[in-house]
This record gives structure tokens, C-alpha cells and sequence, in this order.
């Protein structure tokens, strides 16, 4: 009568939760937990930096222009005598603002036409495809460059000008995501189990979608960084005074012969906060869909 | 006037529509099925055995024909009602993997099915049904912890069949529940579902290419193909005499067990491919491969029709 069983193996037993287990992974990659914790320095001095900033961001001291650092402007002073530190701790509060803003705008004009494309099927999903197909193809650069134009420099054009422009990559995704997931045995099999739309949506598909968009709001963030410094470069950034990295880095780069030292705090700073957040979007993407790959 | 099936089926369709041609998945297909029995069904890929099993459940809606269980027409129930019958008819997927949660444990997937139908007044209450229902399952409790990715194919088609049978059903659809396992592990997990039919006197819907289990499992076949049942017929008649040239060149087609060693088995595979079903040929379906087929069958589709009591032959020639 006792049906012979395979031997079973023996389970481990498994106290630990995935998170942890993706922890464990995360932070076997050293780059990865290096980049979290700059990353987490800019994120507390975006917040807290306007309250610890020794200056006003539209201080001059014209008496101290071109200064090197010292004990009264520790990363010197630029060519009106703004303080470097300061003008660094409110870019901080600014690209946070701006990158953060921009990444929630892409992401969920993303979601919503991904879910749209992906559920209608048919001329709704060819005709959003398109579209995205067209974002894709048209560069977003000079998009940008055209809505700030248009809508003027404030920190909410840019935001949007930014985030309107680069939802495809989001769209795509969460397209995929529903078409592969809309027809999946785990689909099918939850539903022959008797579970409605939304138990199916909250405890088999979102569970199975969200380390995908943690990812790729993680590779979002610093995309939209350099797209609002690139802004700057071309002088459509943040109107003076209110600094940003790239307003910096394009007057250093005006004054280079001179006075490189303008150049050296805001783009170095700039730069290791691009790296940071590439790093912790990979970890994030290892740590999280190991199967994946990259 | 015989009892109430459990399970009946009327001349059902299901088509499909592609690119504006129409493929013709399942074609006026019956059945009847009663508690404690199996209804096999047999064919090659593509013939519409894994469509039939999902229009049974009202996975996917027929075109034409009725599905009844326990008396109520599948096809009038209300979503929300046909949600809560789940509970009594579920099925077993030829993929355990892919169709259980890579992010629920074992114990999670088994248990999600007792929440989404309220059954156990508590945690406590749940946990020991699930548990219950692994070891008849023959897991330990312990793989109740486990993820899908950390258990093997056998363990995981035994998840699987713990998952509906948690439920408590009184039909299961077991959709080719062997066919991706090793076959050390089939004969274990055919043992089982027998056992647990004989048991809790559930009615199967068996899906499978391989006869030899149908045959051990089932009290009635139906033999498909290209969605039209060419022969259905109580399972040691159908053996005993087939009567359609397809399913006897079926049976050619897979060794038996040798009743002495010097046996000579001969075994033919069918010739050629199952036909595109956008475009079945015209007569019978089977023809451009059947070896007996004659002038009639190139010109006229036959009509199934009974040759003994409970047997059914689609041919112009049994």
C-alpha cells in the first residue's frame, strides 16, 4: 500500500528570508556595497546639506573671487565668490530632487502604458509600441533641450522635461513583463486554483516583477543624473543662482587654465556619484535576479 | 437511466483564431465522467488533449458545446461563483515548475489555495491540512520551507498534486502529470494519484501521449486527433480492439512488456507528421497517413458512430 518514495533528500530547512539571501549576495561585491554607502552619504547631505551649508547658494563674496580652499571656503570660491562647498551641498539637494522627480515621472508613465500595451493587445499595444519605438529612436537629449526651452528652467520643467522624455525603456519592460506573465503556467495554474485578478496580481505577479523595477528604477536614477548635467553644459540647467553640478563644472571648465581647482570638487564629486549609483544598480541586479545575469 | 455524472460534456468546441486563419483545437468532443473514475486521453502533440482539459475546467472558454459539473452548465455560472467551484475541480500541470510560484514557499502555495477558498478557521488550522496533505503527498514536512528551485522534478509534481488536492476536489484534470519526470519517478507518482483516486474517490481527467500509463490508470479513453475524437472506448476494450487505424498504429508505435524474453515486438512508428490544423485535409482527418485508407475516406469525413456498447470509432472502415 505505501507508495515507495523517491528517497527524498533531505530539505534544508531555510530560516532565512530571500532578502536576506539577496543581502548576502549584495554584499559579497565589494564596488556594490562601496557605491551604497556614497550613495547613501549624497542621499543624507542632499537632505541635510542646505542646514549644514556654511553659505547661502546665492552668496558672493566678491572681496574672495578664485579663491583655492581654505579653513573659510574648505573647497574654495568661484569667479562671483560663491562658496564651492556650499554651492556643492545645494547641487546635491537639487540633482536629488531632479533625478528623483524625473525617474518617478519616466516610471510611471511607464508602468501605465506598459500595463495598457501589454493588457489591450492588438492596434493599442502596436500603435504604444510605436511610440516607444519613436522615444527609443529620437534623441532624448535634444527633447529635453526643446520642453526646457519651451516651459523655462525652474526645477519642475526640468524635472518633467527629463521624465517625459524617458518612460520607453520603462514601458518596454513592464510590457514584456505582463505578456510573458499574462500567459505563464503560474498564471494559469493560480487561476485554476480558484484566486481572483487581484489575489493573482498582488501575491504572483507583483511579487515575481518588483526586483525587475527595483533594477531599473536603480539604472533610471543616475541616467536622469547626467541628463540634467548635461542640461547644464549647454546652459539650459537651473537658472543662476541656483547651482547644480553641471552649472559647476561648465564655469570650471571656463576658467579651466586658471583655476582647475574649480573643476576638481564638483566633477569629481559628480562623477564617483554616477559611479556609485551604476555599482548599486548592478549589485541591486545581481543580488536580486541572480539567474538573470546582466 | 443511469446516475448523474459528475462531469459531462457535450459536443464541445474550442477554436482558436490566429492571424485571421482558424485553428480547430477541440471539435465536438463528449464525455462522461463519475466519481472514482478516469477518463484518459490520448493523442499526439498538437491534437488538443491539453485544450480539451482547460475547456473542461472553463480555463478557456468553448466555442460550441456544454460543460456540466454536478448538473450546473459551466458556461452560465457567474465568474465569482465559478471562482468558489474551483474548489472542487483543480488540476495537476505537466510543468510543476513553471506553474508554481518561484516566490512562495511550499507550504505558501499549498496554504494560498486553502485562504483563497476560506478553509480552515485559523493558521494553526491550515498549517496542520497542509502538512496533512504533504506527507499523503509522501514530502516531508520539512519541504514545506522549501522554495520550488531547491526541489527536485518528482518533489515538485508532488507539490503539485498536494496544491489541488489540499482542496479536497471531486475532479482533477492532471495534465500529462508524468511526462517531465524521470521515468524511475512516473511509476511513484502514477502509484500515487491511483492511490489517492481510490481513496478519496476523485474523478480524473488523465492527459497523457503515453498509453501504457493511460492504461493502467484510465476506465474509459478518448483518442484524439487534430481536436476530434477518432475513437473512445472503456479502456480493456479499447486495448482489446482498437478499432481506428490511428489508434492502433499508436499502440505499434510504443514497446509493451515482453510476456517471454525471445519476444519480437514489432514496432512501427506512425508515418509521416500530425497535419497543420489550420488546414485539416479534407475527408478524414487521418488520412494522409493511414495505411488502410481508401478512395471514401479522401472524399467523405466519417461520422463517429458506436460499433459495440460504449465504443465509438470514426471510420469509414471499423
Amino acid at each position: 500500500m505505501a507508495v515507495v518514495l523517491e528517497q527524498s533528500p533531505a530539505v534544508r530547512p531555510r530560516p532565512q528570508s530571500r532578502w536576506l539571501q539577496a543581502w548576502r549576495r549584495y554584499s559579497r561585491n565589494y564596488f556594490a556595497v562601496a557605491g551604497l554607502i556614497w550613495v547613501i552619504l549624497f542621499l543624507l547631505t542632499g537632505i541635510i546639506g542646505p542646514w549644514i551649508a556654511p553659505y547661502g547658494y546665492a552668496d558672493t563674496d566678491f572681496l574672495n573671487v578664485y579663491q583655492g580652499p581654505s579653513w573659510q571656503h574648505i573647497m574654495g570660491t568661484d569667479n562671483l565668490g560663491h562658496d564651492m562647498f556650499s554651492q556643492i551641498l545645494w547641487s546635491t539637494r537639487f540633482a536629488i530632487e531632479i533625478a528623483f522627480g524625473a525617474t518617478l515621472v519616466s516610471f510611471v508613465i511607464g508602468v501605465i502604458l506598459g500595463l495598457w500595451a501589454g493588457l489591450a493587445g492588438g492596434i493599442t499595444d502596436m500603435l504604444i509600441m510605436r511610440l516607444v519605438d519613436f522615444m527609443y529612436a529620437f534623441p532624448s537629449y535634444f527633447l529635453n533641450l526643446i520642453l526646457v526651452v519651451k516651459f523655462g528652467r525652474g526645477l519642475l520643467p526640468i524635472l518633467f522635461a527629463i521624465g517625459i522624455t524617458g518612460w520607453a525603456g520603462y514601458a518596454r519592460l513592464i510590457r514584456s513583463l505582463v505578456l510573458s506573465l499574462r500567459n505563464s503556467d503560474m498564471v494559469e495554474a493560480a487561476r485554476a486554483l480558484g484566486a481572483s485578478p487581484v489575489h493573482i496580481a498582488r501575491k504572483y505577479v507583483f511579487p515575481n516583477v518588483m526586483t525587475n523595477m527595483v533594477v531599473a528604477l536603480a539604472f533610471g536614477i543616475p541616467y536622469d543624473l547626467t541628463a540634467q548635467a548635461a542640461l547644464s553644459v549647454v546652459g539650459l540647467g537651473p537658472a543662476p543662482p541656483m547651482p547644480s553640478f553641471g552649472n559647476l563644472v561648465a564655469n570650471a571648465n571656463a576658467n579651466i587654465l586658471g583655476y582647475p581647482w574649480l573643476l576638481y570638487f564638483p566633477a569629481g564629486i559628480f562623477a564617483l556619484t554616477l559611479l556609485s549609483f551604476q555599482f548599486v544598480a548592478d549589485g541591486l541586479q545581481e543580488a536580486l535576479n541572480p539567474k538573470g545575469g546582466n | 437511466m443511469s446516475i448523474e455524472p459528475l462531469v459531462k460534456a457535450t459536443e464541445v468546441s474550442k477554436r482558436f483564431h490566429v492571424q485571421g486563419k482558424v485553428l480547430r483545437a477541440v471539435e465536438r468532443v463528449s464525455f462522461e465522467l463519475h466519481p472514482g473514475k478516469t477518463l484518459g486521453v490520448v493523442g499526439e502533440s498538437g491534437s488538443g488533449k491539453s485544450t480539451l482539459g482547460r475547456v473542461v475546467l472553463k480555463l478557456l472558454e468553448a466555442d460550441g458545446g456544454s460543460v456540466t459539473f454536478e448538473g450546473t452548465d459551466l458556461s452560465k455560472v457567474p465568474r465569482k461563483t465559478l471562482r468558489q467551484m474551483r474548489r472542487h475541480m483543480q488540476m495537476v500541470f505537466q510543468d510543476p515548475m513553471a506553474s508554481l510560484n518561484p516566490r512562495m514557499t511550499v507550504f505558501d502555495a499549498i496554504e494560498d489555495g486553502l485562504k483563497i477558498h476560506g478553509i480552515g478557521k485559523s493558521a494553526a488550522e491550515r498549517r496542520m491540512r497542509v502538512e496533512e496533505v504533504l506527507e499523503r503527498v509522501g514530502l516531508p514536512r520539512s519541504a514545506g520551507v522549501a522554495y520550488p528551485h531547491e526541489l527536485s522534478g518528482g518533489q515538485l509534481q508532488r507539490v503539485g498534486i498536494a496544491r489541488a488536492l489540499a482542496l479536497r476536489p471531486k475532479f482533477v484534470v492532471l495534465d500529462e502529470p508524468v511526462s517531465a519526470l524521470d521515468v524511475s519517478i512516473q511509476a511513484q507518482v502514477i502509484q500515487l494519484l491511483r492511490e489517492l483516486r481510490d481513496e478519496m474517490q476523485l474523478a480524473y481527467m488523465f492527459i497523457s501521449h503515453n498509453l501504457a500509463v493511460v492504461e493502467y490508470l484510465s476506465d474509459e479513453v478518448l483518442v484524439l486527433y487534430l481536436g476530434e475524437v477518432v475513437e473512445q472506448a472503456p479502456v480493456e476494450e479499447l486495448f482489446a480492439k482498437p478499432s481506428h487505424p490511428y489508434t492502433q498504429a499508436l499502440m505499434r508505435s510504443v514497446l509493451k512488456v515482453p510476456t517471454s524474453p525471445d519476444e519480437v515486438q514489432d514496432l512501427t512508428p506512425i508515418s509521416g507528421e500530425i497535419p497543420s490544423p489550420f488546414a485539416p485535409p479534407p475527408g478524414c482527418p487521418f488520412h494522409p497517413r493511414c495505411p488502410v485508407a481508401q478512395e471514401v475516406c479522401r472524399q467523405k469525413k466519417p461520422e463517429i458512430r458506436e460499433i459495440s456498447p460504449g465504443h465509438r470509432v470514426s471510420c469509414h472502415l471499423a
